[in-house]
């Protein structure tokens, strides 16, 4: 018989306990068992990154993780973004500068967008590049996308001033 | 997805006495090959070991005198950060970051990269030119072998059952020594080789004293081209002698055609990319980047 | 209304459904969740072209888990005939046939048959039990290839129409139609230098990032009930009623948010399948596509060979223009041909045209719409060859369009003659911008230009409006924002009745809530729904009025309205002031609004890209890019702006890497959003853009639907800039780097 897993994680801050198969991604379990829909999927196979979350220090996408795998770790999706009742200043920038039109690859590109300015406060625009490569976006052709990372960068940098 | 169970083994042996229990079973190490192949029913299986928690595994060790020691599940991200890799193999730490982009380096590894056994396993080239070797475990013990000899065929490895990959070792860097891995793909990440050379040079006097030559993606397995560097060692560091080293790497390569292009082309971009990455090495060999 | 009077029109408000995207919470289609919900499964042929002997779905049946298992066996028998499907007529046979595969299957990737159960994975697990026989077939995979004697025919039953007349003829060839004006062997005779070349390209994708999804729910009282994303909530009311034989009626579809489409979901795949599974078993059904479902089951837009001719006289006017565009519909016959025809010389003024246009079927996916349906591939031909010509006369490439350019007057050759338009103005703008005489910095590098058009299609929308007591309204519609047109429309209430755009909260509504209105598509959604909420916004206004006249006791028609401020005299009440008097002036005020604008016009857009171009690999780097377009009158720029980036983008992309590559066998091998490339950030430069603003006579505020003409210039700009860098033409697409190699080499040789 086959048997379901328990796994424990934190998740956008607060302790999470779940039952899993162990075939099920840690997407599936993100979206179908914890209701945590704002992490999308695009393609399932790990190149479009619309299911981008953090995992403990490393940016991944969660279709390419196992549920089963996340067990002690600390996940940060796009839900746990937000600092309480405020925007982040990525997500505040986002609007400012019309970076989504369908909105699909938002989720996606704000996680990854806040792993690279918590590691480099003031990237360059190959930096942000670079890094929001494995990313994909079919409706803005990435300009304001780009412009929105540079934004809250500089934003952020102003307030620890 | 086929259901299968799930492991997580703490050390090594246990890991080698899952593998030998569970003939089917799939040793899971950043996953970015294993699960795109489940789902797609290209690969099946009953137990999903998972060889993130054998300390083997997971461990980067350096020593100037004996070199490096990568375990085979070590991600991507973790190699191009430290600063071991950076100061002595910065080829290595390129290559790290030239496998698919952000989020797949946080979970993707060399030696899963080695193991997939694909053609174009950008990583395999490099490791090849470094003098790559590989520690694998199994039932009967621990064994070393060559990169070179380790992929046989598409997806297929020396690995017998029971056995796998635990680490790769490169010996400490030469002096006057440089090494690089340059790829054609035609986004500029995100993306497979089309064709890709990793080569190393050692320099001496104006000449090479040795150099070896690999490639990915012209043949059913990563390619080392010995007679390159055979005909490199003694010669001088001209243009001429990389012309005809990478003439040699374009007449030893076996392509095909296919979606990523044709086999002309292939072997066209084989010598370009071989020209290309002998002249990085040699800058780097220098002491110029 | 002069531009300068706008206080709304014009300007950037944060839009309205943005906080839920950027924390996570809109719900897009695949959120949808409800208590018993089971999940779909599609079986998808493994053969481009098979006679199917039989199906066996009892192993499938049995395994645990699994509720229901349907085929094309579980639709009502109907008779055959035409259906509109919100892209013209089509027989309803090829209609459920693409939906589920009755007898044949016309291509990998072809549904077959559908499972319903508990997960996922079980789901796809009982899929792979059902057991097809089939008899595989030859298949054909390209226009030229289907359209010879001899080919293998993928339907017995078509006939080809020719120039509008049933021949008789069974071919692969769906309709030959001819748009001609003026003597086409005169122009070719007057002409002092000529060029004919000849053009192939690739079948693309629309490469939205979320998959097609679909949950139905067939209610115990006989409803079916529907939560998708797509871009016409009300066609795939239609089609669901049409294929499942019960009254639209009987069909509520609630459209949830939608990630991305450019054409490629207005089609239905899914609705109908998750309702038949939801018949069976009683409870909703859910269906997601995976992204090789989404690449070989869904509908790509067709891959095209064509020839253009142009001949022009040695002062730079063109004397005459034909085309040959034969188009591939892929298994069901409606490729994109006819906008093609109509717009591959659309941004010229010429007197001798003869358009020949081809829909021919093929072993591929049935193709959709995507962006300028069929205007992309025609217009590359086109500028290609309008470059070439420019070269010869040593003519600057924008002079010589200048000289022919399209105007107020001008006459396309299918019939209709141009209103106010702004090709000129494009033009001119692209001249003076700094980036077409800026150096290009390097060797190995060019410059190309092109232009292009695409239409506004007008087509029917509706929109409610309530006044709440503090002074907001609250705007109902039912268009799907793909990408911030709650917004746009909005704002053209917001400026109807002088209130800031935060004061309109607007909602897409389910097919139940509001009139019919048709798919977002054609640029027409900023436009036509846009008016829709304009006229609504007028009715508020007029019984507004009302009340302001009863409670000043004076006449309606002696109070005005300025910005936000009704007036009689020197009486004067805010908006928001009247709004809290409704009670005790007769109740609520509801306004409505409901338009189908016909003669809409259409946009025109250019583009500047600079390349450099690897001599040694053939690979192109695109180092500058410009886009320019007429959006008649921009209503929220960064959104027009944003269009205007997306659809170069995806112009940059079908130019350069994008393409199903099929083996021998009609098997796509690239089915996955690594193999087929789509540009990532890093793959290009800041896309400039400017907005050229001729307004729209037929439109209130004179906006331009700007959704589409931005992606068909990129090609034939990029094609052109590839042969000042590299000094070859490319007459293929994509212009892939071994492609580019080959065609250096072969100028070697």
């Amino acid at each position: 018989m086959h048997t379901k897993v328990r796994v424990q994680t934190t998740i956008n801050g607060e302790p999470q306990e779940f039952l899993c198969e162990p075939r099920q991604s840690l997407l599936e379990c993100l979206r179908d068992l914890l209701g945590l829909t704002g992490t999308k999927e695009g393609c399932n196979d790990g190149n479009c990154g619309a299911c981008t979350v953090l995992m403990d220090d490393r940016v991944v996408t969660s279709c390419l993780v196992l549920g089963v795998e996340a067990q002690g770790c600390q996940i940060t999706t796009i839900e746990g973004i937000a600092r309480g009742s405020e925007l982040h200043p990525l997500q505040r920038s986002f609007l400012e500068n019309a970076a989504l039109q369908c909105g699909i690859c938002t989720p996606g590109f704000i996680v990854a967008a806040k792993a690279l300015l918590d590691q480099q406060p003031n990237p360059s625009e190959d930096e942000i590049r670079l890094w929001l490569a494995n990313n994909l976006c079919r409706c803005t052709g990435y300009d304001k996308i780009i412009r929105a990372v540079k934004q809250a960068a500089e934003q952020m940098q102003e307030v620890n001033a | 997805m086929k259901w299968f169970d799930y492991a997580a083994p703490a050390s090594l042996s246990e890991a080698v006495g899952l593998l030998t229990a569970h003939p089917g079973a799939r040793l899971l190490a950043g996953g970015t090959d294993l699960l795109v192949q489940l789902r797609a029913g290209r690969k099946e299986t009953d137990l999903v070991v998972d060889a993130k928690h054998i300390p083997e595994l997971n461990a980067i060790s350096y020593d100037a005198a004996r070199g490096l020691t990568l375990g085979a599940s070590v991600p991507c991200y973790r190699i191009y950060k430290d600063k071991n890799v950076t100061g002595a193999y910065p080829a290595l730490a390129e290559v790290a970051s030239l496998i698919g982009g952000t989020q797949i380096q946080g979970r993707a590894s060399i030696g899963g990269n080695l193991c997939n056994a694909a053609p174009s396993a950008d990583s395999v080239p490099l490791l090849i030119a470094l003098h790559g070797t590989c520690r694998i475990a199994g039932p009967r013990g621990s064994r070393e072998i060559a990169v070179e000899d380790f992929c046989t065929a598409p997806g297929r490895t020396v690995l017998q059952p029971g056995e796998l990959l635990v680490s790769l070792h490169l010996p400490p860097p030469a002096p006057h020594s440089g090494a690089r891995y340059l790829r054609f793909i035609p986004r500029n990440e995100m993306d497979i080789a089309v064709a890709g050379a990793g080569v190393e040079v050692v320099l001496e006097n104006g000449r090479f004293r040795s150099a070896r030559v690999a490639l990915s993606s012209v043949a059913p397995t990563p390619l080392y081209v010995r007679e390159a560097g055979e005909a490199l060692a003694g010669s001088p560091v001209d243009e001429a002698s990389i012309a005809a080293a990478a003439e040699i790497a374009r007449k030893s390569a076996k392509p095909i055609t296919d979606m990523r292009g044709t086999a002309d082309y292939r072997s066209h971009l084989c010598a370009v990319l071989t020209r290309r990455a002998l002249e990085a090495a040699v800058l780097r060999a220098r002491g110029k980047n | 209304m002069k531009t300068q009077e706008y206080t709304v029109v014009g300007t950037r408000p944060i839009r309205h459904d943005g906080v839920d995207k950027v924390t996570g919470r809109a719900l897009y289609g695949a959120d949808f969740q409800m208590a018993g919900l089971l999940y779909g499964h599609i079986l998808r042929s493994p053969h481009a072209h098979a006679r199917i002997r039989r199906i066996d779905t009892s192993k499938a049946e049995q395994l645990p888990g699994v509720k229901a298992v349907v085929t094309a066996g579980d639709f009502p028998e109907v008779p055959e005939r035409m259906v509109d499907l919100g892209e013209g007529d089509t027989p309803l046979s090829y209609a459920r046939g693409n939906v589920l595969a009755k007898g044949k299957v016309l291509y990998k990737g072809h549904a077959i048959a559908a499972v319903a159960a508990t997960s996922v994975h079980v789901a796809e697990e009982a899929a792979g039990l059902i057991e097809v026989d089939y008899e595989v077939l030859p298949c054909v995979l390209t226009a030229p290839e289907a359209m010879q004697d001899g080919a293998a025919i993928l339907h017995d039953d078509l006939k080809t129409k020719e120039f509008g007349e049933q021949t008789g003829r069974v071919s692969n060839v769906a309709e030959h139609f001819r748009y001609a004006m003026g003597d086409i062997e005169a122009g070719f005779a007057q002409a002092e230098v000529m060029v004919e070349r000849e053009f192939n390209t690739a079948t693309v994708h629309q490469g939205y990032i979320e998959p097609h999804n679909a949950t139905a729910l067939w209610n115990n009282d006989g409803r079916i009930l529907v939560w998708c994303s797509t871009q016409g909530s009300f066609s795939v009311r239609d089609v669901t009623a049409c294929l499942l034989d019960v009254p639209v009626s009987r069909v509520r579809v609630t459209p949830m948010e939608i990630g991305g489409g450019f054409g490629g979901k207005i089609p239905v795949y899914l609705e109908p399948v998750a309702a038949l599974l939801s018949k069976k078993t009683g409870k909703p059904v859910k269906i997601v596509m995976s992204r090789k479902d989404v690449f070989e089951g869904s509908g790509p837009t067709p891959g095209s060979h064509m020839k253009v001719k142009i001949g022009a006289r040695k002062d730079g006017r063109i004397t005459a223009a034909q085309a040959y565009l034969a188009y591939e519909a892929g298994a069901y016959p409606g490729a994109m041909v006819a906008p093609g025809a109509m717009c591959v010389f659309a941004a010229y003024d010429i007197a001798n045209v003869v358009i020949d246009g081809f829909d021919v079927v093929v072993n591929k996916p049935s193709t959709a719409a995507y962006r300028a349906p069929g205007a992309t591939n025609a217009a590359f031909a086109a500028e290609s060859v309008v470059d070439e010509i420019a070269e010869k006369l040593g003519i600057d490439p924008l002079d010589f369009r200048l000289k022919n350019a399209a105007k107020e007057g001008t006459r396309r050759a299918d019939g209709p003659k141009y209103r106010r338009i702004g090709c000129v103005e494009v033009i001119e703008a692209m001249k003076n911008h700094p980036h077409y005489t800026a150096p290009l910095g390097g060797p190995h590098r060019g410059r190309g230009v092109a232009i292009g058009f695409w239409f506004n299609v007008g087509l029917p929308s509706s929109c409610t409006i309530s006044v709440s007591a503090d002074g907001t309204v609250n705007l109902v519609e039912g268009s799907t924002d793909i990408g911030g047109t709650r917004t746009s429309i909005a704002m053209q209430a917001a400026e109807v009745l002088g209130i800031p755009a935060e004061d309109v909260h607007p909602t897409v509504v389910d097919t139940d809530s509001v009139g019919f209105t048709a798919v977002t598509g054609g640029s027409r959604t900023t436009f036509a729904t846009g008016w829709a909420a304009y006229e609504a916004a007028q009715d508020v206004v007029r019984q507004m009025k009302e009340r302001a006249a009863k409670i000043w006791e004076t006449e309606a028609a002696s109070v005005a309205l300025d910005r936000g401020v009704f007036q009689s005299g020197d009486k004067r009440m805010t908006f928001q002031e009247l709004a809290a008097k409704l009670d005790q002036t007769g109740g609520p005020v509801v306004g409505r609004g409901a338009v189908n604008p016909r003669g809409v016009g259409g946009s025109f857009s250019g583009c500047i890209a600079d390349v450099e171009v690897d001599p040694e690999t053939g690979k192109v780097t695109i180092l500058r890019f410009t886009s320019v377009q007429d959006a008649g009158k921009a209503i929220h720029p960064s959104y027009v702006e944003g269009q205007m980036q997306g659809g170069s983008v995806q112009g940059i992309g079908w130019a350069l890497n994008e393409e199903y590559f099929m083996n021998d066998a009609g098997s796509m091998t690239n089915s996955s959003l690594l193999d087929y490339r789509m540009p990532t950030a890093l793959d290009l430069p800041m896309i400039d853009t400017v907005i050229v603003e001729v307004p729209n006579p037929g439109h209130p505020f004179g906006a331009r639907g700007v959704g589409e003409a931005n992606i068909v210039p990129p090609p034939g700009a990029i094609a052109n800039a590839i042969y000042r860098a590299a000094g070859v033409r490319m007459n293929r697409l994509p212009m892939n780097p071994p492609a580019i190699m080959q065609a250096i080499w072969s100028q070697r040789d």
